[in-house]
């Protein structure tokens, strides 16, 4: 079986501004998005007490949130995830505790007890579920501190710092500069175009799903090495062709491998999708938004790129040296 | 000619045999067990543990599937979850007669062991370490409020300064910590050089400045940075102990308590459900000092009235009788080994304390001054003290072994009041910042989403690789699978804790990797489709493939590694699977493949075609059948 044959190169450049356009159009959307809806926080990264409670049968939502307000909470939400067995109940940081942390006063007589009594929420909210409620089979209690959200916010722009970097350096020492930025750049609109689609849909952005998105970056750019490495092929091997028709050709002779290789992710990512519950959700999600964009991206956007920031054959193939007898006779 | 050297093979067949190996262990499942070990540094577990063990669960009836002892304690198997515990609550009380948690001298725990038959428990061949969303139970993260640790620590020093300045003979006018600092005001320059080379010759941990004129001169003295760091060490490691010694009372298996960053403790508490009573030992964040009353005649009427002295501070004792208590510390809970409920001379209920030497000759002193006076101990919990009791000191005491008695204490009081000393000494408070429970049919029911998500998403993969690139799909098949075998060996030989994250990598990190068997089909198509004949299309296929394969995966390493870097908890768990399948991708994508493909082809001289699927050429003319999936065939 053979899906792809292509008797000649595709004319992808002759449309890259149109592709950049559409991207650029995405990206704007993306960051549109992100600035006026915001994400949808986890509170991984807000701090707040998160509990899950499954159902032997169908829980009523309405009843849970009676037998909360009856306990005396107040800013709760309760929803069904997964299945309509399986509630989530979220409760955010008391102010007081949040204050005081925020001002850096931590384990001082007034935070320590705001603390403590925030730490009994989770077992306070099932009591108060089981006297209201029967038939809980399964129970999971979250609690994130003030002091430990912060720091997650921080570590996680680290470490997309660190990937960008090591990615542009790998690439500019095992290709060209060129390269290093346009694959950088392709790469992170993808990282946007995911978070914008969390903005969007106010789904829930947490550790998971930036986890999620940095595996994108790692795994995107190999689309973007895997063009590169055959234009640079294509540079030293075969003569007399401009720099767009050699990205056409290295774009069309990897193109199968690249629908392949992608749609193999993707089944596994749909696998996770259906059958990995509500906590692999979202980060299923995430991955396969960043395998859709990826191909478009790192294939259609890497490679204009390249070609605008003008590449060309005399980086790939190193300069014959003139013949020096010559050099006299020809004035 | 497409052959490898013998060794190479050979290389291969360990590698694979190494991974089943390593890979069994996690096939035989756990069995219910109970476990015995000890709860104190005096309790030896031994060949005569065992035989205690062996001898009970024979005089109940109850058959075991198994006994073993080893570093951690005796571990006996059973056959089903009912019998283990029936077993359990019959050694527990055998082992355990007091009725007091605190008293037990054994801890008797469930666990599950590992089922694997012995040799290869003894190859050290163990299934992988699942973390908490796998297997259920507490996590919690708790800060130690390093702040608190100085300050008392200066407290502490302050003290010692001031005993020494009286051994010595050096008059000073008032010692006090004012923030993070001791400063000790002297009248003039003489006395306060004799001082300062004083507490240099005791006190290496101080940096000391000379401030202010004659006649209010004063000492400034602070904690070195290094010092600082080594307070802040020991802080950590004091508490790391006492909550081993909390923990301990919980009967828990496999406690994991360990020490994240510069001030925080992880603690995790497989299998343990109850978590109120773990969160009330663990944030039992009390601190204990000795202090002495401040009995000047009117001084406790005037502060009940309002007026509290300066230097002292009002308590209530007994939850009703006022108390004064000066500021000064003599003894923090640091100076304290040991706490243990007993009996005076009269027969009277008392409690036993034992302190160290240097707590000893403080104590000395302290209780020499002041016979006929009282002292109070005092406990912090939360920055709020609370007298455990305020004894009358009775005689000059040495010897670092103190005896409190007081006519009203009962037996059951005495016993709280040695819980209570012994639970004192942490270094520091702390704080719980981050807490997780998972119930134990949550943690089975996500090892089953994960196992899905991997099975089914496998399957897909496999069966279309077959079909799409035929004999060389299948290959590409074998070579993943082996990918997953050497993963689940590699997680099992590190004992990496495994986390549903991680699971999902392992999923990822199998759909990441067909990439590069892809990578190398459709190479080798594309060489035939040039007219290349199958032996070196094979060749140039592994070939050319490989420089491309080797600059995706240290790509997609550098988000690995980026993760395992700023990345914790179960974004680590991710990290760690995500690196080590991209190394063990790496090796099954390359080598075991091509020794497949090798072994299959490397033999034939005159190969004619290879079995990848259908190859298209340009320049014959088009198929009569016309697949539905042609998407560009221009012109």
């Amino acid at each position: 079986m053979e899906f792809f044959r292509f008797r000649k190169d595709i004319p992808f450049m002759r449309h890259a501004l149109i592709f950049n356009v559409i991207s650029l159009i995405t990206f704007l959307l993306a960051i549109f998005f992100i600035v006026t809806r915001g994400l949808h926080l986890s509170i991984e990264f807000t701090g707040g007490t998160l509990v899950e409670v499954a159902y032997k049968e169908a829980a009523d939502l309405e009843k849970i949130r009676s037998a909360l307000s009856k306990a005396g909470y107040t800013d709760y939400t309760v929803q069904n995830f997964g299945t309509s067995r399986d509630v989530l109940i979220r409760l955010p940081l008391a102010a007081e505790a949040k204050e005081t942390a925020e001002k850096g006063e931590q384990a001082q007589a007034g935070a320590g007890s705001a603390q403590s009594a925030e730490n009994r929420i989770g077992e306070a909210v099932k009591h108060a579920l089981e006297a209201e409620t029967s038939g809980i089979v399964g129970s999971r209690v979250e609690f994130v501190g003030p002091q430990v959200g912060k720091e997650l916010a921080e570590n996680g722009a680290l470490a997309l710092l660190f990937v960008i970097i090591g990615i542009v350096i790998y690439l500019a020492f095992r290709f060209e500069w060129r390269f290093a930025v346009s694959a950088i750049i392709a790469n992170m609109h993808d990282v946007i175009i995911i978070i914008g689609f969390f903005a969007f849909f106010q789904w829930e952005f947490s550790l998971s799903v930036l986890a999620a998105v940095l595996a994108v970056l790692g795994y995107s750019v190999n689309e973007s090495v895997v063009v590169f490495d055959r234009v640079r092929e294509t540079f030293r091997k075969v003569r007399g062709l401009n720099t767009p028709q050699v990205l056409d050709h290295a774009i069309t002779s990897t193109i199968s491998r690249t629908i392949i290789t992608h749609g193999s992710t993707q089944m596994m990512v749909l696998s996770m999708l259906l059958f990995g519950g509500a906590t692999l959700h979202y980060f299923a999600l995430a991955l396969t938004i960043g395998i859709c964009f990826g191909i478009y991206s790192s294939v259609l956007v890497a490679a204009p790129l390249v070609m605008w920031l003008g590449v060309s054959r005399e980086q790939f193939v190193k300069p014959k040296k003139e013949v020096t007898s010559n050099d006299g006779a020809v004035v | 000619m497409n052959r490898y050297p013998l060794w190479k093979y050979i290389l291969v067949i360990i590698a694979l045999l190494i991974g089943f190996l390593y890979t069994l262990p996690n096939f035989y499942g756990e069995s219910p067990a109970v476990q015995v070990s000890s709860a104190k540094a005096t309790i030896k577990i031994d060949e005569q543990t065992q035989g205690r063990v062996e001898e009970i669960l024979k005089n109940a009836n109850i058959e075991h599937t198994g006994i073993a002892l080893d570093a951690t304690g005796v571990k006996v198997r059973f056959a089903s979850e009912d019998t283990q515990i029936k077993a359990k609550d019959l050694l527990s009380r055998a082992f355990n007669p007091q009725a007091d948690p605190s008293d037990h001298q054994y801890i008797v725990a469930l666990n599950l062991l590992s089922a694997s038959p012995r040799w290869l428990t003894r190859l050290h061949a163990l299934p992988m370490y699942l973390g908490l969303d796998l297997r259920g139970g507490v996590h919690f993260l708790l800060q130690v409020d390093m702040k608190g640790a100085i300050t008392k620590r200066l407290d502490a020093t302050a003290a010692d300064v001031r005993a020494l300045m009286r051994d010595k003979g050096i008059r000073h006018t008032g010692i006090a910590r004012e923030g993070d600092r001791i400063v000790i005001r002297f009248r003039d320059e003489e006395t306060r050089t004799k001082a300062r080379y004083a507490i240099a010759d005791v006190q290496p941990d101080f940096i000391m400045l000379e401030q202010g004129v004659a006649p209010d001169l004063r000492l400034v003295a602070s904690f070195k940075p290094e010092s600082m760091k080594r307070i802040q060490d020991y802080a950590i490691t004091q508490n790391i102990t006492t909550l081993h010694n909390r923990i301990n009372e919980l009967g828990v298996a496999e406690p994991v308590i360990q020490r994240q960053g510069a001030e925080r403790i992880v603690v995790q508490l497989p299998g343990v459900q109850d978590t109120g009573r773990a969160k009330d030992l663990l944030g039992r964040t009390a601190t204990l000092e000795i202090r002495m009353v401040d009995e000047t005649p009117g001084a406790l009427e005037a502060a009940v009235a309002g007026q509290v002295p300066y230097g002292s501070e009002l308590f209530v004792e007994n939850g009703s009788h006022p108390i004064l208590i000066r500021k000064q510390v003599v003894l923090t809970g640091e100076r304290l080994i040991d706490a243990q409920p007993g009996f005076d001379q009269y027969q009277m209920p008392a409690v036993n304390l034992t302190l160290d030497s240097a707590g000893a000759r403080i104590f000395k002193d302290v209780s020499r001054d002041n016979i006929n006076k009282r002292m109070a101990i005092l406990l912090f919990e939360k920055g709020r003290g609370e007298v455990v009791t305020a004894p009358v000191i009775r005689a000059e005491i040495g010897g670092g072994r103190v005896q409190i008695s007081g006519g009203r204490m009962s037996s059951r009081e005495a016993n709280d009041v040695a819980l209570l000393l012994r639970a004192g000494s942490l270094a520091a408070p702390m704080e719980i910042i981050e807490e997780r429970t998972i119930g134990p049919s949550l943690g089975l029911d996500n090892i089953n989403k994960g196992k899905h998500s991997t099975f089914w998403g496998f399957v897909s993969i496999a069966l279309f690789m077959c079909i799409y690139y035929m004999l060389f799909g299948l290959i590409s098949v074998i070579a993943l699978s082996s990918n997953l075998l050497l993963l689940v060996a590699l997680l099992s030989l590190l004992q990496a804790t495994l986390t549903l994250p991680g699971i999902a990598a392992i999923a990822l990190t199998l759909g990441m990797a067909i990439d590069a068997n892809v990578l190398i089909n459709e190479r080798i198509r594309e060489e035939l489709r040039h007219g290349t004949t199958p032996q070196a299309a094979i060749i140039a296929g592994y070939e050319r493939a490989f420089g491309t394969i080797l600059d995706s995966n240290v790509t997609t390493m550098i988000a690995g590694i980026a993760l395992l870097i700023f990345g914790s908890g179960p974004i680590r768990g991710f990290a760690v699977v995500h690196c080590l399948g991209i190394l063990t991708s790496l090796f099954s994508a390359v080598v075991i493949s091509r020794s497949i493909v090798n072994l299959v082809y490397g033999g034939r001289r005159k190969l004619q075609s290879l079995s990848i699927g259908q190859i298209w050429r340009p320049d014959t003319p088009v198929v009569s059948v016309i697949t539905p999936n042609r998407t560009a065939s221009t012109s």
